[in-house]
């Protein structure tokens, strides 16, 4: 298989001193010295993302901030990486390599080599986020199979491809600089066996090589054994044995090779030289799943939008059903003759794959769009998708009913009235009782209150009463006068003592509320409730409130 | 000549014959929830609320206590109806918010079992309780709303029965004059719940609160009027007896139908 090209990032190799300034967005790090990979961040736009541009090369990069201004050649900067007890440097700029640091070292050791030295943390969870999404574009934009190779490169077939960005060797030098305008210094070698990529690319020199057709042995006899992917243990054994480069392993007769090496390190060695097949497992793009009609004539009416979202609707089920997805958030576009696109979007509560369902939640939208003068294609795109997971299924076994479920009615219920006007009430800890309430998703289980009695209908904010005949301190009122009208208390129940809440509010400090139960002579029971406790004044100004009514 | 039937039987066939000409075409037998109380349930038609159909409850005054009380004898026959189902969910439909959660705990609606939808305006509610029926598994749909034109809650009547689930409105009042329940509707039932003194203690302190219940018309059955006893935690009402043992414990008088 010719045309197989290992990149890979390297670590310790300066960028060309002036930069090209080709890059769109003005980023706050010095193009010079961003070797380590520590210092590129930048989130990968994609084709398909919104607002890309296809000249621009970047998103947004969320952790500028961590990167202080790297002044060029100055401050020596390393990443390290603990495992176990040990920590290591993991990757080093060009001033600290000059210093005699390399890769693998202790850090406390290179702390006493290099005082002054700058160590961040590596994160080799997001660089190799990183690297994925890189793959992801190389597979779009280069060559159709791309693969992650090692912690630091990528492997690309450039079978077919080489003639679409100017032959060979242009197309290394197009991808040298598309790395370099990213950030990194690469390399880029190109060989017939995935293996020899590999092996040449890390233990190679130069930029860019080529190994010639059928020429893998002669390139690779000069490397060492490492490059050949070895474990640790065969490695050692090798070394012990006295065999130190390719070629060397190669002339030696097999069966005793594997006799005591096992079968590994001659499949490596034959992966390399191409005696053996490797699989490949490409990067496979994925783009949501999509509908798109076009319509002979332009439709404009809501009959005809209707039957054309039930038709990309079925034809959507039968995707989904056949990549096991089911659709968590779905995008209605229309597009109109003008060019103009709208679009209505719905969300569902819980991944479903249901047509009756998702058009449930669809057709109320129609009213929202306006066809002008006509509508000429539609697109249904599931953008959000989470794979259909199983349902728990024992009950129906057992043969008890099925629960009711609810999410297709708090689903319908949300597309009419929006996700604010759709709750559960649930408990906060808080005795002032406006407090005592907040709004919680209607899938989530609330909490209960404690059985203090509480009226049915509060009034917010509660409302003042005049008139008010009490003795103090802790005696309920015999009378009141509220929204004009007065009212002679039967029996009273009270106090309850409410203590303000100093914690959320400091003028509450020392104030309390003593809150009466009282039901007058007609049967009606008032919440009432005195500010201050009658002794002290700092702890109210003895006005008196109403602010519920029980039933 | 062969006797004639008794007249309690005559009287017990046609009945019969009433009931199965209104549910046309439904198995015969309504579902029902009986209130526990033999002084209430001897009254009602079905022997109970019937599940599959809507009814209404009105204040019987604008004060706002009649309309907490209203609010809490929804929300007691709506907490046994999920009770009754199980796990059941109950969908609050409401326009205004004043209603206070821990006052509908203490009913026996406990929090896990409601959900509330805010809603702008009347038809707004009537469309979502109409949601709420079609969808048929909730245990009940309660909606608080002003006025309502006779199609549309005649169309809340067909959901619920369609869909087995219970449809409980409640009628607030708009404006001081007009009484909500004056005008025409399908309901099954429709009640006038006011507040009533409750028992005075020997000890300072409120007692457990009494309403006033009136069945004010009912299909298939006459009116009354009973004097309750708030529900408990289990959402039970009772009945307020001057003794234990006399059985017909209706305070006020028993009204004939036309």
């Amino acid at each position: 298989m010719r045309g197989t090209a290992n990149l890979i990032m390297v670590e310790g190799q300066t960028a060309p001193e002036a930069p090209p300034p080709r890059s769109a967005v003005p980023l706050p790090i010095a193009f010079g010295d961003r070797e380590d990979k520590e210092g590129s961040r930048l989130s990968h736009p994609s084709p398909h993302a919104p607002g890309f541009r296809p000249g621009a090369r970047w998103a947004r990069d969320e952790e500028i901030r961590s990167l202080a201004p790297l002044a060029a050649a100055q401050t020596p900067l390393v990443t390290a990486h603990r495992s176990g007890q040990r920590v290591t440097l993991a990757a080093l700029s060009p001033e600290a390599r000059s210093l005699g640091l390399v890769p693998g070292m202790a850090l406390t050791q290179a702390r006493m080599l290099v005082p002054g030295l700058d160590v961040r943390d590596a994160d080799a969870d997001r660089d190799a986020a990183f690297l994925a999404r890189l793959g992801l574009f190389a597979a779009r934009r280069w060559t159709p199979r791309a693969a992650v190779s090692g912690p630091d490169g990528l492997w690309l077939d450039l079978g077919g491809v080489t003639h679409l960005f100017g032959g060979e060797r242009r197309m290394c030098e197009r991808i040298l600089g598309f790395c370099a305008r990213l950030g990194f210094a690469g390399r880029i070698a190109v060989a017939g066996t995935l293996g020899a990529a590999h092996a040449l690319v890390r233990f190679g020199g130069g930029a860019i090589l080529s190994c010639p057709e059928g020429g893998e042995a002669e390139a690779l006899a000069p490397l060492p054994l490492a490059a050949l992917r070895l474990d640790e243990a065969p490695l050692a054994a090798a070394r012990r044995l006295g065999l130190e480069r390719i070629d060397e392993l190669a002339a030696m007769p097999r069966g005793p090779l594997q006799r005591r090496f096992g079968p590994d390190l001659l499949a490596r060695l034959d992966q390399a030289l191409g005696r053996a097949g490797e699989p490949f497992d490409p990067i496979v793009p994925s783009d949501p799943p999509s509908v798109l009609l076009r319509f002979v004539e332009p439709i404009a009416t809501a009959e005809a939008i209707a039957e054309a979202m039930a038709e990309a609707l079925r034809r959507l089920v039968r995707l989904l059903e056949e990549a096991g997805l089911a659709v968590r958030g779905l995008d209605f576009v229309c597009e109109r003759i003008d060019g103009a696109a709208l679009a209505v979007r719905i969300g569902t509560a819980r991944a479903t794959r249901d047509p009756l369902h998702l058009l449930r939640l669809l057709s109320p939208k129609i009213e929202t769009i306006e066809p002008g003068f006509g509508i000429e294609r539609v697109r249904l795109v599931a953008w959000r998708v989470e794979p259909l997971g199983p349902q728990p299924f024992a009950g129906i076994l057992a043969g008890e009913p099925a629960a009711a479920d609810l999410v297709p009615l708090i689903d319908r219920l949300v597309g009419r009235l929006g996700v604010r006007r759709l709750y559960r009430m649930s408990a906060v800890e808080s005795d002032v009782p406006e407090r005592s309430v907040r709004r919680i998703a209607p899938l989530d289980r609330p909490a209960g209150w404690p059985s203090w009695p509480r009226p049915a209908r509060l009034l917010s904010p509660p409302e003042r009463i005049g008139d008010v005949l009490a003795l103090l301190p802790d005696q309920p009122p015999r009378r009141f006068t509220w929204r004009g009208r007065s009212y002679r208390v039967r029996q009273a129940d009270g106090p309850e003592r409410i203590h303000g809440e100093w914690w959320k509010r400091s003028a509450e400090a020392e104030t309390v509320r003593d809150y009466f139960q009282v039901e007058d002579e007609t049967g009606h029971r008032f919440w009432l409730f005195r500010r201050g406790d009658g002794e002290d004044p700092r702890t109210g100004d003895l006005s008196w409130y109403l602010h519920g009514v029980f039933g | 000549m062969q006797a004639l039937p008794s007249l309690d039987a005559r009287l017990a066939a046609l009945r019969e014959e009433v009931r199965a000409i209104e549910c046309a075409g439904r198995a015969a037998g309504r579902l029902s929830l009986p209130f526990g109380l033999e002084a209430v349930d001897r009254r009602l038609a079905d022997a109970g609320l019937a599940v599959a159909a809507l009814h209404e409850a009105a204040p019987a005054t604008p004060a706002l206590g009649d309309d907490a009380a209203a609010a809490l004898f929804l929300a007691a026959v709506a907490a046994r109806l999920a009770t009754a189902q199980g796990e059941g969910t109950v969908l609050w439909a409401l326009a205004r918010r004043d209603l206070f959660a821990p006052g509908l705990a203490q009913a026996g609606l406990t929090p896990e079992r409601l959900i509330y939808a805010e809603c702008r305006n009347d038809e707004e509610v009537l469309a979502v309780m109409e949601e709420g029926l079609r969808h048929g598994g909730l245990a009940a749909v309660v909606g608080e709303v002003g006025n309502v034109r006779l199609a549309a809650a005649r169309r809340l009547q067909l959901a619920a029965e369609e869909k087995g689930t219970t449809a409980l409105m409640l009628r607030r009042w708009r404006r001081a004059g007009a009484d909500p329940l004056g005008s025409p509707s399908p309901a099954v039932t429709r009640w006038r719940i006011g507040c009533a003194p409750s028992q005075t203690l020997a000890v300072p302190g409120v007692g457990r609160p009494r309403w006033q219940v009136e069945l004010a018309r009912q299909r298939g059955g006459e009116s009354h009027i009973w004097i309750l006893e708030a529900p408990d935690a289990e959402a039970r009402l009772a009945l307020f007896s001057l003794s234990a043992d006399r059985e017909d414990q209706a305070v006020g008088a028993e009204r004939r139908a036309a």
